[in-house]
């Protein structure tokens, strides 16, 4: 180990409570920011799962249609000319709308549909645990999440329930589809969503567009667009860019969970720079000693600065293990944290430039000794 | 001519402003010989230490030239000035000034580290040093386990582990008592008769006198004629300058 570093790790031992409580900061700090951007992206997750699992290449949506569930409608008639185009497969309508699940009890909880024909696929249950997503062609059946058994009178397969007047029958169930929204998701068949959702059967809100393999998706793009007329053609990570971006930011979630993750980082910040402060006060004497025997004002900022890294590397480190257990606590939840390698690397650096920026303050401090002061101590 | 490693010329400093202004030096002209030990005296306030900082390079004089072996000192800034430090002076604290968190080892290869010396051969250089003040067996000992004697000998080391070619000591016998007194005296005379680097030391302990080669008085900002008790003191043998 250098000096440098012995000294700087022997000042900060040197008083251990102000260490703890240094370490304090930075972890509650990082773990905030953490938790926020945790919170940040699992919510981006959820608001786009649907676009997510849907196998397809491209989605033809309604203008302005700002996310998947934006309830506006297509003319099918559009489906036959996209289905034309050079380089097509497949394209497959897709019919979602709220609709009113009326428990056995009598209780009323609004629902959101999701109805592809299974046929083509598209956009089937994943995660299915029991039953067979193939048995929703048959009139009047629903698959369903087991996290919304209880808010849906659920208790497995066979359970029933009323849509729109109808009864239903539970014949899937999946594990992990929640919704961002209180609303649970309820995967039927194409005609039963028009059904239960009220849309015309000349209408479908999307059209899934799967590709030939081979095909240049970008010429493709540009001839569906060529069709589609007032409709937009938007390639998978398009719409989920946009209907993240929508609901992130368009609502205003998304700037409060980074106000939030700003706060911890002044708040950490601020409680570094202190502790840090009063450290190199309280050390003022040696750093003096040093400027007397002649070092470089360089060789006290590296002091300064390892002790800065050192509290950046060790509160880093806890809060990175409060951070996964958060993540495994909260895995299972209506909104889970999600912390991926991009994230802990993106805080390893915050945490970093927070501690050597609350340096600043000690450094500015030291800078101003004057090492004849040694000889008056 | 060449002898001279620290050379002050008509030096005059100024302290603090309005009616706290302080004539600290009135013109002081020092010459600091390689191979001798100088003893710069004088009472309370009389500018010893104002002296000893300008001679080190830690305070610029208002007027004057300071010269560090050969090298004017006029123009450097303060990193020019901590340079010169590092590379000519060393420093001997009356309060030690060690670092408390560090090893005697560790304090002495500080003086190495800032000069980017490799860390193996500071640590030999550091050993070589600390067994030369006579505390080869203390290299692991943090400061509070040492005694105010063993504590001014690391400093010592830490002083001359970079072989400077000047030693400024402040007052290095003031805390210690006399066998310790004696020891640093020695050590201090010998860094100047056996490896040949000019040492001052600024003192008002009388029982120093016997170790000097040349003694400097200083009053009133001004160097004067030495007093009357000077040569009688030089005349004491050093094994008796502090008392059996």
């Amino acid at each position: 180990m250098s000096l440098t570093l012995t000294l700087a790790s022997r000042n900060l031992l040197h008083d251990r409570l102000r260490f703890i409580a240094t370490l304090v900061g930075i972890v509650f700090s990082v773990v905030l920011v953490m938790i926020q951007m945790g919170l940040f992206l699992g919510f981006g997750h959820m608001v786009s799962t649907m676009i997510d699992h849907a196998s397809t290449d491209l989605w033809v949506v309604p203008k302005g249609a700002k996310c998947f569930e934006d309830p506006s409608l297509l003319d099918l008639k559009l489906r036959d000319r996209v289905a034309a185009t050079n380089g097509v497969a497949t394209v497959i309508p897709l019919v979602i709308g709220f609709s009113d699940w009326r428990l056995d009890s009598g209780e009323m909880t609004p629902v959101f549909m999701v109805g592809v024909d299974l046929r083509d696929g598209g956009l089937r249950p994943w995660n299915v645990v029991e039953g067979n997503a193939q048995a929703l062609s048959q009139h009047d059946t629903v698959a369903v999440d087991r996290s919304y058994f209880e808010r849906l009178g659920v208790t497995g397969i066979g359970s029933t329930a009323e849509i729109r007047g109808r009864r239903v029958k539970v014949v899937a169930i999946t594990d992990g589809i929640r919704s961002f929204t209180t609303t649970p998701y309820i995967f039927v068949d194409l005609k039963n969503a028009r059904t239960y959702t009220g849309t015309p059967p000349d209408r479908a809100n999307n059209l899934l567009v799967r590709l030939n393999n081979g095909a240049d998706r970008e010429k493709v793009l540009q001839a569906v667009r060529a069709q589609v007329g007032n409709a937009e053609v938007l390639t998978t990570d398009e719409f989920r860019s946009r209907s993240r971006s929508f609901w992130l930011f368009g609502t205003g979630a998304g700037a409060a969970l980074f106000a939030g993750a700003l706060l911890g980082v002044i708040v950490g910040t601020v409680i570094v720079a202190q502790t840090l402060y009063s450290s190199t006060k309280d050390h003022l004497n040696e750093f003096a000693t040093l400027r007397a025997m002649g070092s470089s004002n360089g060789y006290i900022y590296k002091v300064i600065i390892y002790q800065a890294l050192l509290n950046a590397v060790i509160g880093f480190c806890i809060a990175t293990g409060i951070g996964a257990l958060v993540v495994e606590i909260t895995a299972k939840s209506a909104l889970p944290i999600v912390i991926t390698p991009w994230l802990i690397a993106a805080l390893a650096v915050l945490t970093v430039v927070m501690c050597v920026a609350s340096a600043i303050g000690a450094i500015v401090r030291v800078v101003r000794i004057a090492p004849a002061t040694v000889f008056m101590r | 001519m060449k002898d001279y490693i620290i050379e002050a010329k008509a030096v005059k400093k100024t302290l603090g402003s309005g009616a706290g202004q302080v004539r600290a030096l009135r013109g002081v002209d020092l010459s600091l010989r390689r191979g001798e030990l100088t003893l710069l005296m004088g009472p309370s306030g009389s500018g010893k230490t104002t002296l000893l900082l300008i001679l080190g390079c830690m305070l610029a004089p208002n007027s004057g030239q300071v010269i560090v072996c050969g090298r004017s000192t006029a123009d450097a800034d303060k990193e020019g000035l901590a340079k010169i430090r590092r590379d000519h002076i060393g420093f001997v604290f009356q309060s030690y000034h060690l670092f408390p968190t560090l090893t005697a080892a560790q304090n002495v290869q500080l003086a190495l580290d800032i000069r980017g010396e490799r860390r193996r051969k500071a640590a030999e250089k550091s050993r070589q040093a600390l067994k030369m003040v006579g505390l080869q067996q203390k290299i692991d000992a943090l400061p509070h386990a040492l005694s105010g004697g063993e504590q001014q000998r690391v400093a010592i080391a830490r002083a001359i582990v970079a072989n400077p070619s000047a030693v400024l000591a402040d007052e290095p016998t003031g805390a210690l008592d006399g066998s310790n007194g004696r020891t640093i005296m020695n050590i201090l005379a010998s860094i100047a008769h056996e490896r040949g680097s000019a040492v001052l030391v600024v003192t008002h302990d009388p029982r120093v006198l016997p170790f000097a080669d040349r003694i400097v008085h200083i009053e009133d900002g001004r160097l004067v004629d030495q007093p009357s008790d000077g040569p009688e003191r030089l005349r004491m043998p050093k094994a008796a300058a502090f008392g059996t």
